[in-house]
């Protein structure tokens, strides 16, 4: 499980996050909010792009901010972004390996590891030779979420992973997401525009607006309280 | 999507059989063999075929297409870029000669050690990437470059004198790096060149398909990505650094002992510039790029001065060829060129072929 304890980040007058506390349980968990509600901020301060004004996050009883952001790679954090990064000059397998062999793990696993990743995202029909450059917007994000869970990942922040897909091709992601805690044992947080693909893969859910929680718990209860509601439509809400 | 369900494993259950190929494919080892036959080529035949003078020209285009293979290193696959590796090459030089002349060391040792003291400094040099990249990185490694050849103008390279500067004033000026006794001959050193040039090609090629190889693609696509997925950035710029730095200093020290020794005025800082033109021209990605880059940094200067044209002619080939480069082949003439041909021999080979089928046709009424 992880605990976030009265996380705040201050950019110059603004507070992306503001004294956010919040506990997720190990599985799939959502984390929405309008646009600038501060989800990209809450990972990159879990990342370690951003460094807090003040606050504690505790991930299965480590102090995240302990360690430097290479070292909470190792430890088993991983994310995905926004906009997909999959490293295009490199193959599928190189991809993955890349993080895998970052990980610390001895080289003899190496190679079961990450066709054993490629092959949990449904990349394994494809040759794991193959430049990422020609895959398309689909197989590029499944590279990613591969890359996110080759080894032992502890802690798996996924960023908009169905951003610019088609239906009929989020439902594959969503079984690919919902299956990482079940396989993995590892924490899942999915931020997400799309309610369909939180309501299909996240038990809890959180809501940001403005950097504050302005609600969580079981996703379905969320999704149906009124403040939530509102901050989605833009209505002025006094807390 | 069914393919997802078949193998519901995690990182450590059932793989799949199909994706295992991983080894060379046919494309690589035809590669490799064309490679392999046309160092052999060179090594063999050129000796042969030309004169001393030509032959030491040949050892320069060694020499400098291992410099533009570090540079090409930096440029094409971690994203930055620096301007200072003909310095760097000056510093192998110096290093070489100072501990050439002070000790009875073998050749390989000089070497090294040339390589190692190099890298260190390629270190320092790019530190600041750290910081800052394009522009400004590149105006800092070309001030740098500068002072290397400002200090070593007052110091000049060692002529085998005393004192820690290793100059004797009342000396020829400049002397040669001893060779090593294998390759005493103008013919035997440029085998010697072309071999060790040949290790620091496969020294790179091994840190490219290795660990820092993926590294330095992720860092030079995203570098969150990379963080992300664990790389220490720091490290792996660094080690970037050090290994192009390493191979100009390796080469600095063949360098040395390929002519009458060296002087600052082989060193111009512009050099640096232009070679990073070259490495445009040749293709800063592929290895065969730093050869090209070699061939147009030593080989035509030499061709033109040959055919009694000016040698600034050369400033204005390589202004036209980056632009050409840029518009038309951004992978660089390595890889332009052989789809050029195959091209060409497919518009030459059109007409028979035509004829053919057309033959094959009426046959078959």
């Amino acid at each position: 499980m992880i605990a976030i304890d009265e996380l705040t980040v201050q950019f110059g007058g603004v507070k992306p996050l503001d004294a956010v506390s919040l506990e997720f349980p190990v599985g799939t968990c959502g984390l929405i909010g309008p646009n600038g509600a501060g989800k990209t901020t809450f990972f990159n301060v879990l990342s370690g792009f951003v460094k807090p004004l003040a606050g504690k996050v505790v991930a299965f009883d480590t102090d995240l901010f302990s360690m430097p952001h290479y070292r909470r790679a190792r430890w088993g954090l991983r994310r995905t972004f926004q906009t997909e990064q999959a490293i295009e000059e490199l193959s599928l397998y190189d991809n993955v390996a890349m993080v895998h062999e970052h990980w610390g793990e001895s080289r003899g696993s190496r190679r079961e590891d990450v066709m054993g990743a490629l092959g949990f995202v449904g990349l394994d029909h494809l040759d794991p030779r193959m430049k990422v450059g020609v895959l398309d917007a689909r197989d590029r994000r499944l590279v990613e979420i591969a890359r996110a869970v080759v080894g032992k990942p502890r802690l798996v922040l996924l960023d908009e992973p169905g951003a610019g897909l088609p239906d009929e091709e989020t439902e594959h992601l969503a079984g690919v997401i919902r299956r990482i805690p079940e396989h993995m044992g590892a924490l899942v947080i999915l931020v997400d525009h799309d309610m369909s693909l939180v309501q299909n893969t996240c038990s809890v859910t959180a809501v940001l607006d403005f950097g504050r929680l302005i609600a969580s718990g079981p996703t379905a209860e969320v999704l149906r309280n009124e403040h939530v509601i509102k901050a989605y439509l833009g209505t002025e809400e006094e807390l | 999507m069914s393919v997802a369900e078949s193998s519901g494993s995690t990182g450590s259950g059932a793989v799949a059989p199909r994706g295992m190929r991983t080894g060379p494919d046919r494309r690589t080892i035809i590669h490799a063999v064309g490679i392999a036959v046309f160092v052999l080529l060179l090594f063999f035949l050129l000796p042969q075929l030309t004169s001393n003078y030509w032959l030491q020209i040949c050892t320069q285009v060694v020499v400098y297409s291992v410099v533009a293979l570090g540079l090409a290193l930096l440029v094409g696959r971690v994203g930055m870029v620096s301007l200072g590796q003909i310095a760097l090459l000056a510093i192998g030089g110096w290093v070489a000669l100072r501990i050439g002349f002070a000790t009875d060391l073998p050749f390989p040792i000089l070497m090294l050690a040339a390589g190692v003291i190099t890298g260190l400094l390629g270190v320092i040099v790019g530190l600041p990437a750290l910081r800052l990249s394009g522009l400004y990185l590149a105006l800092i490694t070309l001030m740098a470059a500068a002072a290397i050849s400002i200090v070593l103008q007052q110091t000049n390279f060692p002529n085998g004198g005393s004192g820690f500067l290793g100059y004797d004033t009342a000396g020829a000026g400049t002397a040669a790096l001893r060779r090593p006794s294998i390759a005493s001959e103008t013919e035997s050193f440029f085998r010697y060149t072309l071999v060790v040039g040949g290790l620091m090609f496969l020294l790179a090629w091994l840190h490219v398909r290795g660990k820092p190889g993926r590294a330095w693609a992720a860092i030079r696509q995203s570098q969150p990505a990379a963080l992300a997925g664990g790389v220490n950035i720091t490290l792996y710029k660094l080690w970037a650094f050090a290994l192009a730095a390493f191979m100009t200093g390796v080469m600095g020290c063949l360098l040395a002992a390929s002519g009458g020794g060296l002087t600052i005025l082989q060193f111009p800082t512009q050099e640096s510039i232009s070679l990073l033109a070259a490495v445009f021209i040749g293709g800063a990605y592929g290895f065969s790029g730093a050869v090209v880059a070699g061939v147009f940094t030593k080989l035509v200067p030499a061709l033109l001065d040959n055919w009694d044209l000016p040698p600034d002619l050369l400033l204005i080939l390589f202004g036209v060829g980056v632009v050409q480069v840029l518009l038309t082949a951004p992978q660089g003439l390595a890889v332009q060129f052989p789809k050029d041909m195959a091209n060409l021999a497919r518009l030459i080979s059109r007409p028979f072929l035509k004829g053919r089928s057309r033959k094959a046709e009426e046959a078959a009424r």
